[in-house]
């Protein structure tokens, strides 16, 4: 093989009329946040003692964890499974894991009454609890991301440290322990790697579970014993679209041309994927006879439709085909769909599917709610920009002789 | 870069196994207090006999030292216009029922905090800021309270409520059966309170064999039910009535303990920490075993 893809970091610009935009949404949210904190949660949003959890939770946070499962799926892909043909992608995804799992946090942080009081879960245990087991889980698979991420920062740095005045006599001992920790990480990232699946596995399973204990409340069209299966199934599932669509978002934005290649093949898992889910989210609802409530049309039954067809089984239906999974366009939006399904899913099953037997007005998100969530996205984006102008995140095709780096996200200064 | 070889992987998978099986050998006691005393007490509403004038609010907000209006003026029954819920300011109300087809006796519902036998909340909250007492009361800890709300979430009867006007330490509000007052042997205030009797105090296999005479005693007047005997896994306050519970704001959650599915979930996901340890251990497998093939490629390349 003589043409290699080295990730490197993107020149481009980065403000554009988009960039810009995306700059005062983010504003607009923060504003609305400053006003949570000032004024309480229920000054901005329409939470009650009727639906004590929003969009807050249903998409910054669970959909959130859920569309960053790129991270872990292709880390199983590309390092697990020693498939090195997928390195390519391992840095996006893990770039994007990395801020996804961050914005959660912070949004359960806002979401909290007593925000300051986050830490508590560390030395105060309920084991019975999904949420702590959700909370010690997705708070350690965030270090794991940081560490595994650590060695394209040390890469950027290595041999690039000049500080200058008093700074200067510096430079040595960050050379040194940069070097150091590039060398450490080296030898022990497999551990890392591994963690980090089977923390995903956890945590995304435990999402689901945490809207079992509320029983009657959820709809029984989602409410089954088996969702922390779909849930870790849909994880699974909607990993490889995400990282399709971004992979193609930022092609074209930075001006380059997609890896269809490798985008094509992760297209090809899809339809396996897919259909695994589809057949238990089927299943449960023959085994369940949940399907009796589809005959009413009221917006549960409307929404579990969509879920499941535009969400579900219009894109497996899309994957299947071999056209669609070599065009640039079709895999595109067949790849939009399933993130929409997963996004839906968790809205459905935290929002929709929630009914107090005692609420008087049903639930719809303020003005204020979606200003911080949409604020919260542009952020993410705009971080995004910024890490891979910084870091080598994405890789362009090049021709060189020789690549043997082990761990694409390893520095890669062999 | 120096290779790692399969050696040095080996012993590292060793190392961190055996880090992991020894700590999991001692599976740390986590976990709020839970008791299922047989002595726990309860209360037994007889809602035939409540007249519905809300003295027991009263005394609640005075025993919790909170403002009120004063008691001559809870007679004002214009409050039984809506139904009320419990909420941070008011930890119990009392609402009316009248029934529609006939104009005969409204009946008048207390409402607050059932302390379950199997609380949904001690099982959810992230940190255990709720316990099960000895006495039966499902009391809050506000030291340890995050404000997740995900009590809220998991409690059947929509009970916790939220100060969600508080900016700086919203508190997660809900009747505590008077823990502090039944510590120093009085009895919860509501019970104190009412004129009539229509709330009695007492253990609760006591007031569910007090219920029982009741019903055999007069069984033209009561449904043959003792609401909270066996709801939601069983409660510590209890209610008879002359008509059908649904109807009087007590709804059907079912008889099966809100905890146990996904109690037993999260147990057999983390059983002495088992299967995520398999788990690590067949994925480092797999890692090792493909590396090999890798390998020898490789070698066989150069
Ligand atoms: S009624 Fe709700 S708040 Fe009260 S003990 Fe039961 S689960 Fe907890
Ligand atoms: S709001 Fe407080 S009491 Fe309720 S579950 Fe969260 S931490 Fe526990």
């Amino acid at each position: 093989m003589n043409s290699v893809h080295k990730p490197q970091p993107m020149t481009k610009g980065f403000f554009t009329p988009g960039v810009i935009v995306l700059l005062v949404l983010a504003v607009n949210g923060l504003g609305f946040l400053l006003g949570r904190f000032l004024f309480g949660i229920g000054s901005v949003t329409n939470l009650s003692n009727q639906y004590p959890w929003g969009i807050w939770i249903a998409i910054d946070v669970a959909a959130g964890v859920a569309l960053a499962a790129g991270g872990f799926t292709t880390a199983a892909l590309g390092h697990v499974m020693h498939r090195e043909e997928y390195h390519i992608v391992v840095r996006p995804a893990l770039l994007t894991a990395m801020l996804g799992y961050t914005f959660a946090a912070l949004a359960v942080c806002i979401d909290l009454g007593r925000w300051y009081y986050i830490w508590h879960p560390l030395i105060m245990w309920n084991g019975t609890s999904a949420l702590f087991e959700v909370g010690m889980c997705v708070m350690i698979y965030m270090m794991v991301l940081y560490i595994e991420f650590l060695p394209i920062v040390a890469e950027r740095f290595i041999g690039r440290i000049t500080l200058k005045g008093v700074f200067a006599r510096l430079n040595k001992p960050l050379e040194a322990l940069l070097r150091a920790l590039d060398r450490g990480l080296s030898k022990t990232m497999f551990i890392f790697i591994i963690a980090g699946v089977v923390l995903s596995t956890l945590h995304q399973s435990s999402l689901g579970t945490l809207m079992i204990i509320a029983g009657p409340k959820v709809h029984p069209l989602w409410q089954t014993p088996i969702l922390p299966l779909l849930f870790l199934l849909s994880a699974v599932s909607v990993g490889y679209p995400m990282v399709i669509f971004e992979s193609m978002i930022a092609s074209r934005s930075f001006g380059l041309k997609p890896e269809m290649d490798v985008l094509s093949r992760l297209g090809s898992f899809m339809a396996p994927l897919l259909s695994i889910y589809l057949a238990f989210k089927i299943g449960d609802m023959v085994i369940r006879e949940s399907f009796m409530y589809l005959t009413e049309v009221n917006t549960a039954s409307v929404m579990f439709t969509i879920e499941i067809v535009v969400g579900v089984a219009i894109p497996l239906r899309m994957f299947l085909s071999e056209v669609v999974v070599r065009s640039r366009l079709w895999l595109f939006v067949a790849s939009c769909l399933v993130v929409f399904g997963v996004l839906l899913n968790r809205i459905n099953t935290f929002v929709v599917a929630y009914n107090p037997p005692y609420a008087v007005k049903a639930y719809f998100p303020s003005i204020g709610e979606i200003s911080v969530t949409v604020g919260f996205v542009s952020i993410l984006v705009l971080l995004y920009r910024f890490y891979v102008r910084t870091f080598a995140v994405i890789s362009i095709a090049k021709v060189t002789p020789a690549a043997r780096a082990k761990y694409a996200i390893r520095g890669g200064r062999s | 870069m120096k290779k790692k070889t399969r050696r040095d992987f080996l012993k590292t998978s060793a190392l961190i196994g055996t880090a992991v099986a020894s700590s999991s050998l001692h599976p740390a006691k986590a976990g709020p207090k839970n008791i299922l005393s047989p002595d726990r007490m309860g209360v037994l509403v007889d809602t035939t006999v409540c007249v519905g004038c809300r003295s027991c609010e009263w005394a609640c907000k005075v025993a919790h030292g909170r403002s009120t209006q004063p008691l001559a003026e809870y007679e004002d029954r214009s409050v039984y216009q809506t139904s009320r819920r419990p909420d941070h300011e008011s930890v119990t109300v009392v609402n009316e029922h009248r029934q529609e087809e006939s104009n005969g006796t409204p009946v008048y519902t207390k409402v607050q905090c059932m302390h379950c036998d199997h609380p949904s909340c001690v099982s959810a909250c992230i940190v255990g800021a709720f316990t099960k007492e000895e006495n039966g009361s499902v009391v809050w800890d506000t030291n340890k309270c995050i404000g997740c709300r995900y009590c809220m979430v998991a409690c059947p009867f929509q009970i916790p409520a939220f100060e969600f006007g508080e900016a700086l330490r919203p508190d997660v509000v809900k009747c505590d059966f008077c823990f502090s007052r039944t510590q120093e042997g009085k009895l919860p205030a509501c019970v104190e309170m009412c004129p009539v009797e229509a709330l009695t105090y007492g253990p609760r296999t006591e007031l569910i064999k007090v219920a029982r005479e009741r019903i055999r005693r007069a069984p033209e007047k009561y449904v043959h039910h003792i609401y909270g005997e066996t709801e939601a896994g069983g409660t510590s306050w209890m209610y008879l009535a002359s008509r059908d519970f649904a109807g009087l704001g007590l709804p059907n959650v079912g008889t099966h303990a809100m905890p146990g599915t996904s109690e037993s979930i999260q147990h057999g996901i983390f059983a002495y920490f088992i299967p995520p340890v398999l788990l690590y251990a067949m994925l480092g497998g797999v890692m090792w075993v493909t590396r090999r093939g890798k390998e020898s490629e490789h070698e066989e390349l150069k």
